[in-house]
């Protein structure tokens, strides 16, 4: 069967009729957009300019429950809140600017952890162009913040655009003739030219329609770990700075860990094969993790939430007047999702404007797009595999380390391993150009010098590489 | 609250007339000036500020800069590389759009105040 006959099936409860819409946007067709989170904000924020720019008059409703002004996880879409270097930058060249009371800090180094030292990685420009935000209000409990939450924001500028906002829960969406009709959890039931759903991983609708159609694969999920910790700005200027730390430690089934500073809080972000209790024990009881806060006392967590993440994409992503962005569709192996969003957004939009909305113009022109992503996330899974086999190996650590710390110690050398150790961290660059970039002879010289020299007797190596002159790392 | 890109001091060069570019700028917050320099004078091509971008010219050429960009107030810019521009637009080339608008209202604006001059002189 082809993927575009797949979501053909979902949720048909009237026998398929010859459908006699046409399958292209008309003036005043309507779109339901399910989830107003990055994805689908940003979709109805570009299908409104595009179809201005066409002379098309259409309608876009956002249904979200939420208001993403509610502190806690009643207004939060549970993520990290980091907005990437590359997709800070796409966003300021679409005239989108991030603004002050929406960035909670602008991040301008990674500070690598690992038991064998630590070393702080500058951004190559010496500029803050990676945004910490928060996705939700504020954490749980929090005083009132004057701030605004990223995903708030986007929203609004849609809103401004003149997407409207339902907020009603949807429980069901299926196919009827030739229309999608969306149901709500209130009976209120409407018809739709197009359904974008942009409901993240987390949400029992994706389940729902899983559960109705066998060809339907709603995306591969794993359990992760988000807290905030309350230190206080002074207290997070002096210990954090504004640089987000991120843990390389030898505990199995942990990917990614990283503390990231954001106004009086620093949110914590545990990604890996399905995080749970003994794994957050042995790395809060890790003494890396320890240090990095005052006293080397981990504080009690203002607030926490488990929340899933893709990990494998959605399929198929798209069927005739129905397409799935973001999460729920395409994503980035465990970064860059804001980045992902925004690119499955706007493809999306393009296709929906420029082409169509049947299978057809979806195959063709959005899901190009949703296989590089996947492909790119192949390319992904080897290097976090790299990753894996560093975090067993301490001779590869100290080697890391010693490399990491010479190009940072030296302005004028090449810093291949900081570039590497950049972009994988930041999410900024596709891990296929990471993974290349490995590959280089001169990478791979300079690896293997400092895997020898970093793991020899300090003394033993002249003209200052040796272990005992490094400046900008600590080792333990 | 934080601000995202390098902060430039009132009266500091952020690009000077004739030095090699490969990136363009976006403004965050302040204003900027954009001069030209001839035979030792300056001429004030422009004013911009928040979300107004400048440098554009040298993602599509090799040249130099054609103008001196300096800060007429405490000013946060955000710089965009060539390489993420451009592989951006080989992926999106809508994403070009904005910048071939303001580059299109900039040559109208050029055009209007080429008409004037020329009717001044005819004039004078």
């Amino acid at each position: 069967m082809k993927m575009a006959e797949k979501l053909q099936q979902l949720g048909e409860r009237v026998p398929k009729r010859q459908q006699s819409l046409p399958k292209t946007l008309q003036d005043g067709s309507r779109i339901a957009v399910i989830g107003a989170g990055p994805a689908g904000s940003m979709f109805s924020y570009f299908v409104i300019n595009m179809a201005e720019a066409m002379g098309l008059d259409v309608a876009v409703e956002m249904f979200e429950p939420r208001h993403f002004c509610h502190r806690g996880p009643a207004g939060c879409n549970h993520c990290g809140g980091i907005v990437s270097e590359s997709l800070v930058q796409r966003l300021a060249t679409e005239g989108i600017m991030l603004p002050d009371d929406v960035v909670q800090r602008g991040i301008e180094s990674y500070t690598l952890h690992m038991d064998v030292g630590d070393v702080e990685i500058a951004t190559p420009l010496m500029e803050k162009r990676i945004a910490a935000v928060y996705r939700g209000n504020g954490p749980r409990n929090s005083e009132p913040l004057d701030t605004c939450s990223f995903d708030r924001y986007l929203l609004e500028l849609a809103q401004q655009k003149g997407a409207t906002v339902v907020h009603r829960l949807v429980t069901d969406v299926h196919r009827e003739d030739d229309h999608m009709c969306v149901h709500c959890a209130d009976q209120y039931s409407q018809n739709y030219d197009l359904v974008v759903l942009a409901t993240g991983v987390n949400s029992r609708l994706m389940e729902t329609l899983e559960s109705q159609t066998q060809e339907f694969q709603r995306p591969g999920r794993t359990k992760t770990f988000i807290c905030e910790f309350l230190l206080g700005r002074k207290v997070i200027r002096e210990t954090f700075g504004p640089s987000m730390h991120v843990f390389l430690l030898d505990i199995p089934r942990l990917e990614f860990a990283a503390l990231i500073p954001k106004g009086d809080y620093v949110t914590l972000c545990l990604l890996g094969d399905d995080i749970n209790d003994e794994l957050m024990e042995r790395f809060f009881n890790s003494p890396e993790v320890r240090n990095c806060f005052p006293g080397g006392t981990i504080p009690a967590q203002a607030c926490h939430c488990y929340p899933r993440i893709n990990i494998k994409a959605a399929r198929p992503a798209y069927g005739d007047r129905l397409v799935f962005i973001g999460d729920s569709g395409a994503t980035r192996l465990f970064k860059d999702g804001i980045g992902a969003a925004y690119r499955t957004a706007k493809a999306a939009a393009k296709t929906v404007v420029f082409h169509g909305v049947s299978a057809e113009n979806f195959k063709a022109h959005y899901a190009p797009l949703c296989r590089a992503i996947n492909n790119d996330n192949q390319m992904g899974k080897v290097v976090f595999g790299f990753g894996s086999l560093v975090q067993k190996s301490r001779f590869a650590r100290r080697g890391i380390l010693r490399m990491t710390a010479n190009e940072q110690n030296q302005s004028d050398r090449p810093k291949r391993m900081s570039g590497v150790l950049w972009d994988l961290f930041s999410g900024s660059a596709p891990y296929t150009d990471v993974f290349l970039r490995t590959l280089h002879p001169a990478y791979l010289g300079s690896l293997f010098w400092n895997l020898l020299a970093g793991n020899l007797p300090a003394g033993m190596i002249r003209n200052g590489h040796g272990r005992s002159e490094e400046r900008n790392h600590v080792e333990h | 609250m934080a601000n995202l890109g390098k902060q430039y001091q009132n009266g500091e060069v952020i690009v000077r007339q004739g030095d090699a570019g490969k990136c363009m700028f976006v403004i965050q917050n302040g204003e900027v000036e954009a001069v030209a320099e001839r035979n030792g004078r300056e001429f004030r091509l422009r004013k911009m500020g928040p979300n107004d971008f400048f440098g554009e010219m040298a993602l599509f050429e090799h040249e130099t800069r054609t103008a001196t960009v300096r800060a007429l107030c405490p000013t946060h810019v955000l710089t965009i590389d060539k390489k993420n521009f451009l592989g951006g637009i080989h992926e999106d080339p809508s994403l070009a759009f904005r910048i071939v608008q303001t580059m299109s209202h900039r040559i109208r604006d050029l055009t209007d105040r080429l008409a004037k001059y020329e009717e001044d002189s005819q004039q004078n």
